[in-house]
């Protein structure tokens, strides 16, 4: 496996570096610019990226697009002040004149040295492929052409039909002062499917895709392309019966999968090191309390192969691992990055990520789930006389220091009686991220994750990621519907 | 405090002039002629930027950015492929046109697309007065970014942790050219201070933030009235709690009454219509908003943070009125949705500029004072906004009144309701406008919605 990134290294040096004419020389001379005294630590990340996207609507193939981006941004930091600058030319002037920009954060003068660069070692969780290459152009368009038609096949009521496919070959390489070099070529791909469906003057839309860090054959495999097609009819047609959703704080089932958004923002948000070592985490300094029910245990994993939130390396170059959160409902970690792990006297925990070289790394998560639990589905719907059964959900939201935070049901029904009955229009359901898990009363054996379509947004950075859950029920949880 | 030397930052080679980036323009415009292209349009932009912040009295990150994107679509009779490139080089441009035209080939042939109608194009290109560079060092942006944080701890000693503060500045270059022989670019800047704190009572932390925007440096407001602000906001959310579920009069601030107004513009957008993707469909010259409600774009003012003299597709952009006494009176379109509607453009690829809703006479104490039972909503959470049906359900915090009276913050609760109702449900506009945004408008006040909490 450790071979996996030398020959990832050996990529994105081929393909970064030797453009470039740049050399190892070269990054030792942009690093004795960087080092000044009073540096304790600096970084260079380059990037290569090449993305496209294809469009079908109205049963046409309306728009592609193709996009080139490289650049390296350089970072120097001194105790907790960071300096940095970037450059979207990879050329040595550009990369001294970067240099000489970050570290002006410490007092200048004098030079700093790097030790011998040395290759990180990470078993590699994806191939390095191009996805852009691993179909034709024609069959891109092909593929598209089968959604809309299978869609369209599924319901006369379906009137709009939105296909959208994307691919992503990103090649980086990064470089610090511990002399240390690490590659990753990351491939990722995303295939969506709207559906607008209208009846006797209503109209509803649903939405269903997936992808992951591979190429696009992924889509082919069994017709998973097509389950995306149906599913998405499937909801909005769903939708043209719902009713409102009521209002109020009630018991609450959760679907597994997708619907682990609760646990990226009740929780995981607020696990982030650089809130933690701020103070302004509601969940700062409560390492060994509990805030969940000893059903729930949750990890960070960034090491599931072919996953969307997966990184071999971070962005950071530290390997990526599996990061106990919470243990049996006693919170045990923090997700680190390089900088607040010194500055907290723990370990980089492969957390650090950053949406391009032109953004500064911060710890952010990969695939945050929750483990299975005892309980049967069925046995937990069953146990509830009135509430809501929630399975499908848009984006969430949460307030980092109150510990706030919402998230979007988009398919959803009424538990009458301990029978899941009547759909239910959307509504925004909101809790407290410290006390919603302690209200975590019954969890499934039925974990599962989402189908690959997350982003999280963090200060204005967009990173993918991925989320899961067994079906889990919280007693009590506040439904933001129309029906008071 | 920390004391800096000064950056060599600064120094960094500046950004191209205009007639590079034309040349740039008419670069990419000949390269897909020469591949065939029937038609095509360009846009080249350049943006270079400072950014300081500094968190409890000590620096915390010095940014320098520089951005530069080339974006162009290309036309093969109706058929189009879309390329960008980071990269100006020759080769690197003429690889992105020919990525273009590649893409072309499998596209479909679209009667509805094309570039804008030349006789829309601006034939002038008034200056906006966009263009005010703020010669900041990173000493002065870094002392700017300490006094504002400073004057958010001095405000009250419930203030006890920080996110920071930030003083940002940057300028940007934009051109953009097409092959019916438009060319126009301007330069625009833009520059702010933010401050973020946390407040302290018992176990209880809230944080809340304030900023001030300008195109112009000396328009922003004080660094420490930013933090003042950023304070006393912060200060008034202590003590919040839950209400009971319950349906009440909500009286959105200037800064979220926003955010309903980016509603209606999202609802009333060529894409979302011509896609039947609206509740607004087919709504032209109908009542929409209560009667009192009138919306103007005004794509013109000086120094305003949503001007721009032409569009994305170079078309004039032009005043006109969107809402007149509650009824709508013009949709947000571009070229393609406005041929797909059988229509014509607006000027609005790209987004609107400048978006007013006219002021009524009420300031916010007087909106407040005449609520009995209520909600005031300062924050607004998630994204539970269906713009197809109008469903609405987000979470929010503020304050609640009683008798015209604001007794207690307010948090972990939803408001719910359906745009359509809560658009014509607008008992009052105040006259209290926010202008810090391409949206300018004053409190908003909605007559009921749903109330979710206890």
């Amino acid at each position: 496996m450790s071979q996996g990134n030398e020959r990832n290294l050996a990529l994105a040096q081929e393909q970064i570096l030797t453009p470039a004419g740049l050399t190892e020389a070269d990054l030792d001379k942009a690093f004795g610019e960087l080092m000044a005294p009073g540096v304790d630590a600096a970084d260079m990340y380059f990037q290569a990226s090449r993305h496209e996207s294809w469009v079908l609507e109205d049963g046409i193939v309306k728009s592609g697009s193709h996009g080139l981006d490289q650049g390296v941004g350089v970072r120097a930091v001194s105790g907790e002040k960071t300096g940095f600058a970037y450059s979207d030319e990879i050329v040595l002037p550009a990369l001294l004149e970067a240099s000489t920009a970050a570290r002006a954060i410490s007092r200048s003068g004098g030079q700093g040295t790097v030790r011998a660069w040395q290759g990180t070692q990470a078993p590699s969780l994806y191939e390095p492929t191009d996805p852009l290459e691993t179909l034709s152009a024609d069959d891109k368009v092909d593929l598209l052409r089968r959604l809309d038609a299978e869609a369209r096949a599924q319901d006369p009521r379906v009137e709009q039909v939105i296909v959208s496919l994307s691919g992503l070959h990103d090649v980086v390489l990064v470089a610090d002062s511990d002399g240390r070099l690490s590659g990753d070529v990351r491939p990722l791909v995303r295939l969506n499917v709207t559906v607008l469906a209208a009846q006797d003057g209503r109209r509803e839309s649903g939405a269903a895709g997936g992808g992951g860090r591979t190429g696009y054959s992924f889509f082919l495999e069994s017709d998973r392309c097509l389950e995306y097609a149906r599913e998405a009819v499937r909801q909005a047609v769903l939708n043209l019966e719902a009713v409102a959703a009521p209002a109020g704080t009630m018991p609450v089932v959760l679907g597994p999968g997708w619907p682990g958004v609760l646990l990226h923002e009740a929780i995981g948000h607020g696990l982030e090191g650089d809130f933690n070592r701020k103070g302004t985490s509601a969940f700062s300094g409560r390492v060994g309390e509990r805030v969940a029910s000893p059903l729930c245990t949750i990890v960070d994993d960034g090491t599931i192969a072919g996953r969307r939130g997966s990184l071999s390396i971070d962005d950071e170059g530290t390997v990526s691992q599996k990061t106990t959160l919470i243990e049996r409902g006693i919170l045990t970690g923090y997700m680190q990055d390089k900088l607040n792990a010194r500055l907290t006297g723990s370990q980089p925990t492969g957390n650090g990520r950053r949406e391009s070289y032109a953004h500064l790394p911060m710890p952010r998560m990969t695939n945050t789930y929750m483990l299975p639990g005892p309980h049967d589905p069925e046995e937990i719907i069953r146990s509830v006389d009135r509430g809501l059964y929630a399975v499908n959900f848009g984006g969430g939201q949460v307030d980092i220091t109150s510990g706030k935070f919402v998230f979007s049901a988009s398919e959803a029904y009424l538990i009458e009686k301990g029978r899941v009955t009547r759909p239910v229009k959307g509504a925004t359901l909101i809790g407290n991220g410290p006390e919603v898990l302690k209200q975590v009363s019954m969890v499934g054996n039925d974990l599962a994750l989402d189908s690959g379509i997350g982003v999280c947004g963090k200060e204005g950075q967009s990173v993918p990621v991925g989320v899961g859950q067994p079906t889990l029920k919280v007693d009590a949880l506040t439904v933001g519907g129309t029906e008071a | 405090m920390s004391s800096m030397t000064e950056s060599s930052g600064r120094a960094r080679s500046g950004l191209p002039d205009k007639a590079t980036l034309e040349e740039r323009v008419e670069f990419a415009l000949n390269a897909a002629k020469r591949l065939g292209a029937s038609a095509a349009e360009v846009s080249v932009s350049v943006e270079q930027g400072l950014s300081a912040s500094v968190r409890r009295g000590e620096v915390e990150t010095v940014e320098h950015r520089r951005d530069r994107g080339l974006a162009l679509t290309v036309y093969f009779g109706r058929c189009k492929g879309s390329a960008a490139s980071a990269d100006f080089a020759d080769d690197a441009v003429q690889g992105a046109v020919q990525a273009a035209c590649d893409i072309a080939r499998y596209t479909s042939e679209d009667p509805c697309q094309g570039l804008a109608d030349p006789e829309l194009l601006a034939r002038e290109v008034p200056d906006l007065d966009l263009h005010h560079p703020w010669d900041l060092s990173v000493d002065a942006a870094i002392e700017q970014a300490l006094a504002c944080e400073q004057a958010a701890f001095d405000t009250d000693p419930a203030i006890d942790n920080s996110e920071g503060a930030e003083v940002d500045t940057h300028t940007g270059l934009r051109v953009y050219g097409n092959s019916n022989g438009f060319i126009g670019g301007y330069p625009a800047s833009s520059h702010s201070i933010s401050c973020a704190v946390l407040g302290r009572r018992g176990d209880e932390l809230q944080r809340d933030f304030w900023f001030s925007v300008s195109r112009v440096p000396e328009a922003l407001d004080s660094a420490a009235s930013v933090g003042r602000r950023a304070a006393e906001r912060t200060v008034a959310r202590l003590g919040s709690r839950r209400v009971g579920t319950t349906s009440a009069p909500v009286l959105f601030t200037p800064q979220m009454a926003r955010s309903l107004i980016g509603h209606f513009v999202g609802a009333v957008s060529g894409g979302n219509l011509y896609r039947k993707a609206s509740f607004l469909v087919d709504s032209l010259g109908q009542p929409v908003f209560a009667p009192q409600v009138n919306v103007h774009e005004q794509p013109h003012l000086p120094q305003a943070l949503g001007s721009a003299p032409f569009d994305g597709e170079g078309v004039a952009t032009r005043s006109r009125a969107l809402v007149e006494s509650g009824e709508l009176r013009g949709y947000v379109l571009n070229s393609y949705s406005a041929r797909k509607l059988g229509m014509q453009t607006t000027g609005n690829a790209g987004g609107v500029h400048n978006l007013s809703v006219e002021p009524g006479e009420a300031d916010f104490d007087e909106l407040v004072s005449g609520i009995e039972r209520g909600l005031v909503v300062t924050h607004l959470m998630g994204q539970g906004v269906n713009l197809v049906t109008g469903d609405y359900s987000r979470g929010a915090a503020g304050f609640w009144v009683e008798n015209g009276e604001i007794v207690h913050p307010v948090e972990e609760i939803t408001i719910a309701g359906n745009l359509r109702d809560m658009f014509r449900g607008i008992s009052a506009v105040g006259r209290d406008v926010d202008v810090q945004g391409n949206v300018r408008t004053g409190s908003i006040l909605v007559e009921r919605m749903t109330i979710a909490g206890e």
